[in-house]
């Protein structure tokens, strides 16, 4: 029996009680504490990976109670994937966030890596379980830390922001609770896989169909798909900027992968596609989500809003993808994940170092910026070709996967809607960069260096070395994943459509 | 129609929380006091609560602790399912309780921290207070 599944997610549950604890004692540990737990995490996912894709899933059963009465954990190679994606980046921005997190809050740091390793703890849970109740449990964890980290953020509209964020969040996991109701009513189980095995024969059944449509609402509310939004515009760009760069990048794509989730394991493809007709409409609403999320993000004049519409319109590409109905369609969602994950992770961190230096992030703010931080900019400019999707960046292949997915499923709005949304993120990054490269910075906003006139010399002012090398790591990570998209596409996700 | 109300009769335990959460739903939207709404949200929640509990009930059932005269240490009388009630919606309730009850703490506290910063939780007022900050 190996155990690395359970340490994915009891490390950074034991090091958020020992900096809890540590918090009273000697504030100065916690930070050692945290970054302990989430690389024991990493390194336990990373191993989980390697096991997964050259043996097969994993089915740990925890506390070694057999399923159905225990709870299961099992990971497959789609997972595996998802798990490393989030404990390198809690890692990582971790390490990166540390300067942030003095200069934003330097009275509470010990309370909040507590609740950072909580979100952690929720999020590779919400990874790993074979459950559908303990998703439940798993996904208010991550619901009720991040309610708590976004209030510590804008002292204004920090509070109220994650106010709202708690009303529509609750709805949504309400529904997927109720959800998770109507399948036990119907088939006494609740375990995914036992589940799965039933399904076949339920197939006319109005309870499941009702369990299906609940689960699927809730967890739309929760990854922010189009007309479920409004929370995630003020949640994302009034939370601390150490809580953010994890948050922007892993929460909504974790909720895509429990719907990925839900459709290939819990409820089966055949159901899905053959037996309801949902998919065209869920494809359209992918399509509005994308041209919703790019328009509104043009409308923005502060940077950080502006990225999270940008993720908004982001939902809409794996929503629809999945919901094509073809293996390409469906690669295109899963590899998307995982992109997405690590382009938001590089565009947030860029934006963090620059609230670092600059405080605020209104584009007009950002005048001159190549000059002044070069590094930060180089590391944007590399996260903002990848979300456009220029070929050697990981955004390029995922977006080429969902294109051909489209045009085999006929479903030329999808395919026009991501080629437009490609066109709006184009216009939406020139616009920075136009503002960052060729105007040159006002007086008051350089903080205290001569910049009177056009001609004169800016001061190279960057962020601490410790958030350029990740950002350095987070941009090659970018360029290196789409090198090997093919490898991770042959090896990890075609083995789980194929099965 | 007389099927229709045998239909209600037979299973009034859904009819009652589906009313329940329309009641906690629509204090969520239209209240205009930040605390109303989250007293809404609570009866959201515990109208769930309330659904997984009635179907965990059986008719002529008892709690699900295994009667003393059905023999001592597993042997003697079959035991009958239908004889005791279901405990795991029950058990899962105690895990979702508890997850309502930490939304709603954090969800006060967050009340509290509007309190302090705007004085008011009316939310007309509060919107009226940031576009103020915002034009200042």
């Amino acid at each position: 029996m190996i155990h690395y599944p359970a340490i994915v997610v009891i490390a950074p549950l034991v090091g958020a009680l020992t900096a809890g604890i540590l918090s009273f004692v000697e504030e100065r540990y916690a930070y050692p504490a945290a970054l302990i737990a989430t690389g024991i995490s990493c390194a336990a996912a990373v191993r989980d990976l390697i096991y997964v894709a050259g043996h097969g899933p994993i089915a740990y059963h925890m506390g070694g109670w057999a399923p159905p009465m225990g709870i299961e954990y099992r990971i497959d190679t789609l997972n595996a994937m998802v798990l490393v994606l989030i404990t390198a980046i809690a890692f990582l921005n971790l390490a990166a966030s540390r300067p942030n997190i003095k200069q934003e809050m330097p009275d509470r740091r010990p309370s909040f890596y507590a609740m950072y390793l909580l979100f952690v703890v929720g999020l590779t849970g919400v990874a790993s379980t074979g459950d559908l109740f303990n998703l439940y449990v798993l996904i208010e964890i991550t619901s009720l830390s991040s309610y708590t980290m976004i209030a510590l953020g804008d002292r204004d509209r920090g509070p109220i922001s994650a106010l709202n964020y708690v009303f529509v969040g609750v709805i949504g996991a309400s529904f997927y609770l109720l959800g998770v109701g109507y399948i036990y009513i119907k088939t006494g189980t609740l375990n995914m896989a036992e589940f799965a095995t039933m399904i076949p024969t339920l197939q006319d059944s109005t309870t499941i169909l009702t369990a299906f449509i609940l689960c699927l609402v809730g967890v739309f509310i929760k990854m922010a798909l189009f007309p479920l939004h409004v929370w995630l515009p003020n949640a994302y760009s009034y939370a601390p900027v150490g809580f953010a760069r994890i948050v922007a990048p892993l929460m909504t794509k974790v909720m895509v992968y429990v719907m990925v989730r839900l459709m290939i394991t819990v409820f089966g493809l055949d159901y899905i596609f053959i037996k309801l007709h949902i998919a065209d409409t869920l494809v359209w609403l992918g399509t509005i989500a994308i041209l919703a999320g790019g328009v509104m993000a043009l409308a923005q004049t502060n940077l950080k809003k502006m990225l999270a519409y940008i993720i908004v319109c982001e939902i809409g590409y794996m929503v629809g993808g999945a919901w094509l109905g073809n293996n390409l369609g469906l690669t295109g969602a899963v590899l998307h994940i995982l992109n997405d994950g690590l382009m938001t992770f590089a565009l947030f961190l860029a934006v963090g170092n620059m609230v670092y230096k600059l405080d605020r992030v209104q584009i007009k703010d950002l005048k001159g910026l190549f000059a002044k931080m070069p590094w930060t900019m180089t590391g944007f400019v590399l996260a903002a070709f990848s979300i456009v999707g220029v070929p050697p960046t990981c955004g390029f292949f995922s977006k080429w996967y969902l294109i051909l997915g489209a045009f085999k499923a006929g479903a030329w709005h999808f395919a026009a809607a991501l080629i437009m949304s490609s066109l709006i993120c184009a216009v939406l990054f020139f616009k920075v960069f136009e503002v960052c490269f060729f105007e040159s910075p006002d007086t008051h906003v350089g903080h205290g260096s001569d910049t009177h006139g056009r001609h004169t010399t800016v001061a190279i002012q960057e962020a601490p070395a410790i958030s350029l090398a990740v950002l350095g790591i987070a941009g090659i990570s970018l360029i290196v994943v789409g090198m090997y998209s093919k490898t991770i596409v042959v090896r990890l996700i075609w083995p789980l459509l194929r099965s | 129609m007389t099927e229709l109300f045998m239909l209600i009769a037979a299973k009034y335990n859904y009819c009652l929380y589906v009313i329940l959460m329309m009641i906690g739903l629509y204090a969520m939207i239209a209240k205009n006091n930040l605390m109303k709404k989250l007293v809404g949200m609570n009866i959201f929640q515990t109208a769930i609560i309330l659904f997984y509990v009635s179907i965990g009930f059986k008719h002529n059932a008892t709690i699900p602790i295994i009667k003393g005269d059905h023999g001592h240490g597993g042997h003697g009388a079959a035991i009958h399912a239908a004889d005791y009630m279901n405990p795991l919606p029950h058990v899962l309730m105690l895990t979702a309780i508890v997850v309502s009850v930490a939304t709603l703490g954090v969800a006060m506290a967050l009340c509290v921290k509007v309190y302090q910063r705007y004085q008011t939780l009316e939310e007309d007022e509060l919107r009226m207070r940031l576009s103020e900050k915002i034009k200042s």
